[in-house]
């Protein structure tokens, strides 16, 4: 394990809690859980996190980086320090997603997959969030969804953003 | 918005008051009743499984495989460690009523749960949450404090014997971990691959131990199942298909949202109470039972009821009651060819034919879209199809295809006039 | 039983066989590519679909279960619509350039597309490229042929025991690779090279060097280790091009060391000698076989003659033919020179009644119920018995070892107890105490327990051991090479008659067992009393011993050296003649493994250049000396006259005599002097791309824990001076599971060569 540790003892304490949900013999259960919270310290998953936190769970690093690169909420580029996920599958298509996502494209001036120059947003389309009813949805930061985003909506969504 | 017509899972549940959620209201309303019955009455595991076969409860997370059934597979001797899961990994296209009743009535699942591990011997649960909805996962961990603080969950629950431990696991984004044994390794700490089956998870799930997987709306409805019994259960729906079913309506409705009805509601009723079709267009086509089922065109729509023999004799699935209302404005290819975008994104890609077939169709619908149809993209689309249906590890490799076959046999013309003009016969979404 | 139908076939399968085991058994073919025999089921490639009756799909051979009275069809209209369908998968995203890829001819993937394919490709979109990854110098890249069987990455999970691969990503853009920055550095990686059944993991040695079908494929045997696995090597031109394993359940399965796969690289190598050298007036002259034999027998002669017979030497290496070390004794025994060593890495020699060995079959072995291993750095000394410990452990085998480093075994250990090298025997006595007392027995009289304490790892030891059916306690290289080593097996002969287990002995090199058979005890160092003459069969004095620095001096001492090897080196320093023969590759010959059978093999490639067989050489020098009974035809001849007694009542652990043990302190600090994988032998110390590999890189370190660094005022990653005797230049890192104060310094090595024995210190260069 790395002598100099990556994360404050408040987010090993959040993974120490993961670690407990299971058996003793099972703590790569936790890694999920894991990877989680060191990204929303760091904002995105470099290598050098990645490893550090597959030593603190003890389970190879590639294993690791298996899941980091397999789930689509794990960020392994850097990523602003608002990350606006538009969903533009089909339920939220027929309501507006895509227009929500031209309007947030125009607005802030970059493609999706892209961040704005001042490293404040970056701009990603996702898949079904399991919020149909609200559409459209956006997802800030992996953890806040916000429904009904229409252009207005969307407005006073960006400026709140500080 | 949610509405509910005849409760079960939502009964009592004000959705205007915050605190709704909370343990107090639940208590409240009749909330852990159905486990203080078990405890006080000493009810056997065998009388709560014959209660849960009475119901005709069909399991909420698209299968519709029995619950008492499946709970009855459960090895009830078995020495070790069993699992019991649940799937909130709400992923499928269309679908939201899980995330409805992790905020809204969270107890209801909680206590379902606890039932579920005492009628089956089980002593250790855990709940896995879709990636997306973070606080959906924050408001289940509060619950959770909520009820062990109560003594209904932990040790010695309502000072029995019984112990129940309860934990929320967060997925992060994949889709795939909605299929239960890609859960079950996800859980694990790996990638979401589902598992070969057999062995089930009732003999090899979590860990390798005895598992049972329902989905969140089954566990809801179980308090209700024990409380009030599993013969007014069924009486609320029809025979075959008991009780009330969260449908999630989206779409060119004017009022989208959770609409809790009996089974066998005729569909033009559900459409009405969702205020009928937006901007007063004509419908045009429903995908009835979440992205994965064939659609339907109106016709044949309207003539259906919501249960899950009357859809599947209409050739499609109710699934997990993701009701995508479609309108007259939308273009069949570009739908379909965000639908399969979306199957070829969410690919786990460990088999053969789902990895590399989800994208060969999404290339194939993406260049008809696009102009760049050949006359025989179609009968291609058909045949790709055919060779990953039936021959993948798990149903995503169908899940993919279904589409492609419902829009093809349906709206067909419509491709073809992609095809031959370049261009879309209506405006699209 | 189960009975079903195949094809119309009726056979019956035990329980628990899936529809793939059944249609092996009866020699269907079904076709595959992720499904390997020695790999979890993963059931993802689909290639393997098969009509079952009843079924309304088809299903993966590979996992599904049979049942009684199923019937399969394998080659229905329904199964191989599915097969082709797969197959049609497969390839629209594959290059479709054979005949420029490395596994062309020996390709699964192009095997089953030239019966499953299809002429044209409906695939007419554009076709996925994936970036190839650096795995290190063995295994080369080409991952955009990779078919995602995922063998290679259950291969480093599940057999070589640590998950060095994975499938990064998911979907369509999943990719096969090692952790971001690292290579795959497995002891046993190679065989990924095997298991991948399309191009895209290649032997990087071997890659564009040949195209499988002008290559010839010979039987030979691993010369490196003590199990003799087999192989197939592969030859082209004369020259040897790759090197893979037959399989052999017995001993190496399917399964080859990368130092048994990749050494071939020194057998081609510059250093290669290819005429008789003698030295004349200080000068190396190039001579024919005759003179320089000439030169031979009359030297020996007369040194025998000015000196007597005690003033000569012969030393060998163990890893020379069963053929040549009988010859070698015989020829120097004609002169009357009876002092043959063959354990020249050993200095505190153990007396045992026979012939020591594993103590039961290689196969046997991982099947005990529990094992102890005492003083061995088990994985790099010996790859594939880790690997078949690995395995049993997964069976519940219950392995423990005592030893005086803590390298991890990749597998989970049922107790583990190091100690500094000096008091490894002290270990062994805290396990034997613990077990002595756990079973109420007495301690056999010649082991003295006053003052041992067991501590909580012995007595975790000790309660592995006691209680199971079948236990087998071994010593591997670092105890045999012990300085306390007639103590040490003292203890551990005790201890495994205490707890009722086998004794047995990982053997070092390919003929150990042989080198004993034929009376190649050692007496002890020849190097210590320095001879007149010698005679080195294979060895390299500076690396080959214990003590290198020793020997050289006392080679330099010697009025006349003869040298026999395939290779230059420093014998040109102190040789008078240097004899080059041919290395096991290049004559017929016999090694005898660890469990005591014997394996011959015949030479792949002709000697190279003038180089001839040692048995040959010894041949005639015993014609040129007139000695009786040297007219053999050929090495068989040789073979069946040695083993014609057999082998097996020879075999014998139990101790000659009862050397008495006693506990003593031990304090300071201490060398663990350790042969590196990668410098066994002098084959594999020219290998260039295993000497490429990060194992081989401890060749040039001290290791040492952070408390003993810190004491010595040295950080991570500082060179160091150390000095015992001579001076060694070498790169201090981090052990965190070594003892206090103990040094771990290599033998063998180039950095480490002048090193003596004695006091050892250590200061910051
Ligand atoms: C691709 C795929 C996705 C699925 N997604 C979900 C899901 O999001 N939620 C769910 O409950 N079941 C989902 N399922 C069904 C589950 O595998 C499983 O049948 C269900 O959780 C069992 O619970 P139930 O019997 O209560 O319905 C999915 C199945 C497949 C093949
Ligand atoms: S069908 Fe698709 S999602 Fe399911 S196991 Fe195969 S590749 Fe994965
Ligand atoms: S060999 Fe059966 S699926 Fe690959």
């Amino acid at each position: 394990m790395s002598a100099n540790n990556l994360l404050t003892p408040e987010s090993l304490a959040q993974i120490d809690r993961e670690l407990a949900k299971y058996p003793a013999d099972q703590r790569r259960s936790a890694i999920m859980g894991a990877l989680r919270i060191a990204q929303t310290e760091k904002r995105h998953l470099t290598n050098e996190l990645i490893e550090y936190v597959a030593d603190y769970v003890r389970i190879p690093p590639v294993a690791a980086y298996e899941v980091a690169s397999f789930y689509n909420m794990y960020d392994m580029k850097p990523v602003g320090k608002y990350k606006l996920t538009v969903c533009t599958n089909l339920p939220c298509a027929l309501s507006g997603g895509y227009q929500a996502a031209d309007y947030l494209k125009q607005k802030l001036g970059i493609d999706i997959g892209e961040t704005t120059a001042d490293g404040k947003f970056t701009l990603k389309e996702g898949e079904c969030m399991g919020a149909c009813g609200y559409a459209p949805v956006m997802l800030v930061n992996n953890h806040t969804m916000c429904n009904h985003m229409t252009p207005e909506a969307l407005d006073k969504k960006l400026a709140e953003l500080e | 918005m949610t509405v509910y017509v005849k409760g079960v899972v939502f009964e009592g549940v004000d959705f205007d008051d915050p605190n709704s959620w909370k343990l107090d209201a639940y208590v409240k309303r009749g909330g852990y009743a159905a486990l203080k019955k078990i405890i006080e009455n000493k009810i056997t595991q065998d009388e709560i499984i014959a209660e849960m076969k009475a119901s005709s409860l069909r399991g909420r997370g698209g299968a519709g495989f029995p619950t008492g059934l499946k709970w009855s597979f459960m090895p009830r001797s078995f020495p070790g460690q069993k699992y019991l899961v649940c799937n909130t990994d709400e992923g499928e296209p269309g679908t939201f009523k899980d995330l409805d009743i992790m905020v809204n009535n969270p107890h209801a699942l909680i206590e379902g749960m606890i039932i579920g591990g005492y009628a089956m011997g089980i002593t250790v649960g855990y709940n896995y949450i879709h990636g997306e909805v973070f606080e959906a996962y924050e408001r289940f961990e509060e619950a959770l404090e909520e009820a062990r603080a109560a003594g209904f969950l932990g040790d010695k629950i309502l000072g029995s014997d019984f112990c129940f431990q309860l934990h929320g696991h967060h997925g992060y984004g994949a889709y795939i971990c909605g299929e239960e044994t890609a859960l079950l390794e996800s859980l694990e700490g790996k990638k979401g691959q589902p598992r070969f089956k057999p062995p089930f998870p009732a003999s090899y799930g979590l860990y390798g131990k005895p598992t049972t997987i329902n989905n969140t709306e089954t566990f809801a409805s179980v308090p209700y199942i024990i409380r009030e019994g599993g013969q007014k259960f069924l009486e609320l729906g029809k025979p075959n298909n008991g009780g009330t079913k969260l449908f999630s309506v989206s779409g060119h409705v004017n009022r989208p949202g959770n609409y809790e009805v009996p089974l066998g509601l005729p569909f033009s009723e559900l459409l009405e109470m969702c205020g009928g079709m937006r901007d007063g267009k004509k419908l045009k086509a429903v995908i009835p039972g979440g992205s994965s089922a064939p659609v339907l065109p109106a016709d044949i729509m309207m003539q259906c009821t919501m249960d899950y023999d009357s859809i599947a004799k209409a050739g499609s699935m109710l699934g997990s009651g993701a009701v995508i209302v479609m309108d007259e404005s939308v273009c069949m290819v570009k739908a379909l060819e965000r639908l399969s975008y979306f199957y070829h994104e969410e690919s786990c890609g460990q088999c053969t034919p789902c990895r590399e077939g989800t994208g060969w169709l999404y290339r194939v619908v993406h260049r008809i879209e696009h102009g760049l149809g050949r006359p025989e993209d179609l009968d291609l689309l058909l045949s790709v199809g055919g060779n990953i249906a039936g021959r993948t590890i798990c149903a995503l490799g169908d899940a993919a295809v279904m589409p492609v076959q419902g829009m093809l046999k349906h709206f067909r013309a419509e491709f073809e006039h992609h095809i031959q003009h370049k261009s879309c016969l209506v405006p699209g979404f | 039983m189960l009975e079903i139908e195949i094809d119309g076939k009726t056979l019956t399968v035990p329980g628990g066989s899936t529809v793939m085991d059944a249609a092996n058994s009866v020699g269907v073919h079904i076709p595959h590519f992720c499904y390997h025999k020695k790999l979890s089921i993963a059931a993802n490639c689909r290639m393997c679909l098969v009509q079952v009756e009843k079924a309304p799909k088809p299903l993966p051979a590979c996992a599904t279960p049979v049942t009684d009275g199923m019937k399969v069809y394998t080659h229905s209209d329904m199964a191989v619509k599915a097969q082709k369908g797969v197959m049609e998968f497969l390839l629209i995203n594959h290059p479709l350039d054979c005949p420029i890829c490395d596994q062309g001819g020996e390709c699964n993937l192009q095997d089953l597309a030239v019966g499953y394919g299809q002429s044209g490709s409906r695939y007419q979109e554009e076709k996925r490229v994936v970036v190839n990854k650096d795995l290190g110098p063995l295994v080369s890249t080409d991952m955009t042929r990779c078919i995602h069987c995922s063998r290679c990455v259950r291969f480093t999970e599940e057999i070589a025991g640590f998950q060095e691969l994975g499938m990064g990503g998911r979907g369509e853009f999943t990719e096969v690779l090692p952790f971001i920055g690292k290579t795959v550095n497995s002891e046993i990686s190679g065989n990924i090279i095997d298991l991948c059944p399309v191009g895209a993991l290649t032997s990087k040695p071997f890659r564009y060097s040949a195209r499988t079908w002008e290559l010839s494929r010979r039987k030979s045997v691993a010369a490196h280790d003590g199990l003799g696995s087999n192989l197939v090597v592969q030859v082209k031109d004369h020259k040897i091009k790759r090197v893979l394993p037959l399989e052999n359940e017995a001993i190496n399965e399917c399964w080859l060391s990368d130092r048994d796969r990749f050494s071939y690289e020194a057998l081609n190598s510059d250093e290669r000698l290819t005429k008789p050298l003698i030295k004349q007036g200080g000068v190396w002259q190039e001579a024919d076989w005759q003179t320089a034999l000439e030169y031979v027998a009359n030297g020996l002669k007369s040194v025998v003659a000015d000196h007597g017979a005690d003033s000569v030497a012969g030393v060998a290496n163990q890893a020379a033919t069963l053929e040549e070390l009988f010859l070698f004794k015989k020829l120097l025994a004609g002169v009357g020179v009876h002092n043959v060593e063959s354990r020249l890495r050993v200095t505190d020699p153990v007396a045992t009644k026979g012939v020591q060995w594993l103590g039961q079959s290689i196969a046997d072995l991982a099947q005990n119920n529990a094992v102890l291993v005492v003083g061995s750095t088990l994985r790099k000394d010996q790859p594939l018995i880790a690997q078949r410990l690995r395995q049993g452990v997964k069976r519940g085998l219950a392995l423990s070892i005592v030893n005086s480093h803590g390298d991890d075994l990749l597998t989970k250990l049922a107790g583990e107890v190091v100690t500094r090298p000096d008091q490894l025997v002290e270990g062994v006595l805290a396990v034997l105490k613990a077990a002595v007392e756990l079973k109420g027995a007495t301690a056999p009289a010649n082991i003295d327990l006053v003052g041992v304490e067991v501590t909580a790892a012995a007595k975790q030891v000790a309660e592995s051991l006691i209680g199971k059916e079948s236990t087998s306690v071994l010593l591997g290289n670092l105890a045999m090479q012990n300085a306390r080593a007639s103590e040490l097996y003292a203890a551990t002969a005790a201890l495994a008659e205490v707890v009722g287990a086998k004794l047995g002995v990982l053997s070092d090199a390919a003929n150990s067992v042989g080198a004993q058979l034929l009376g190649f005890q050692g007496a002890g160092n020849v190097f210590a009393q320095p001879k007149k003459a010698y005679v080195l069969l294979n060895a390299e004095a500076d690396f080959d011993t214990a003590n290198g620095a020793e020997a050289v001096a006392a080679l330099e001492k010697a009025e006349m050296v003869v040298v026999m090897s395939p290779f230059q080196s420093c014998a040109f320093d102190y040789a008078d003649v240097i004899l080059p023969v041919s290395p096991f590759s290049e004559t017929s010959g016999t090694f005898v493994n660890m469990e005591g059978l014997p394996q011959s093999f015949n030479g792949v490639v002709r000697p190279l250049g003038e180089t001839r067989p040692a048995w040959k050489v010894f041949r005639v020098l015993g014609n040129l000396l007139g000695l009786e009974n040297f007219h053999y035809n050929s090495s068989e001849e040789i073979r069946d006259e040695i083993l014609a007694a057999g082998i097996d009542g020879k075999l014998d652990n139990a101790p000659a005599a009862a050397v008495t043990v006693k506990a003593q302190a031990a304090s300071g600090l201490v060398r663990l002097a350790e042969v590196p994988a990668y410098q066994v032998d002098a084959i594999t110390r020219r290998a260039t791309s295993l000497q490429a590999t990060a194992d081989a890189q401890v060749a040039g370190q001290l290791r040492a824990n952070a408390a003993t660094l810190a004491s010595l005022g040295v950080a991570a990653g500082d060179q160091v001076r150390v000095s015992q005797g001579g001076e060694a230049l070498l790169v201090a890192v981090e052990d965190k599971k070594l003892a206090d104060q103990v040094l771990r310094v290599p033998l063998a090595s180039p950095a480490t060569r002048n090193l003596g024995a004695g006091v050892i210190t250590v200061t910051k260069a």
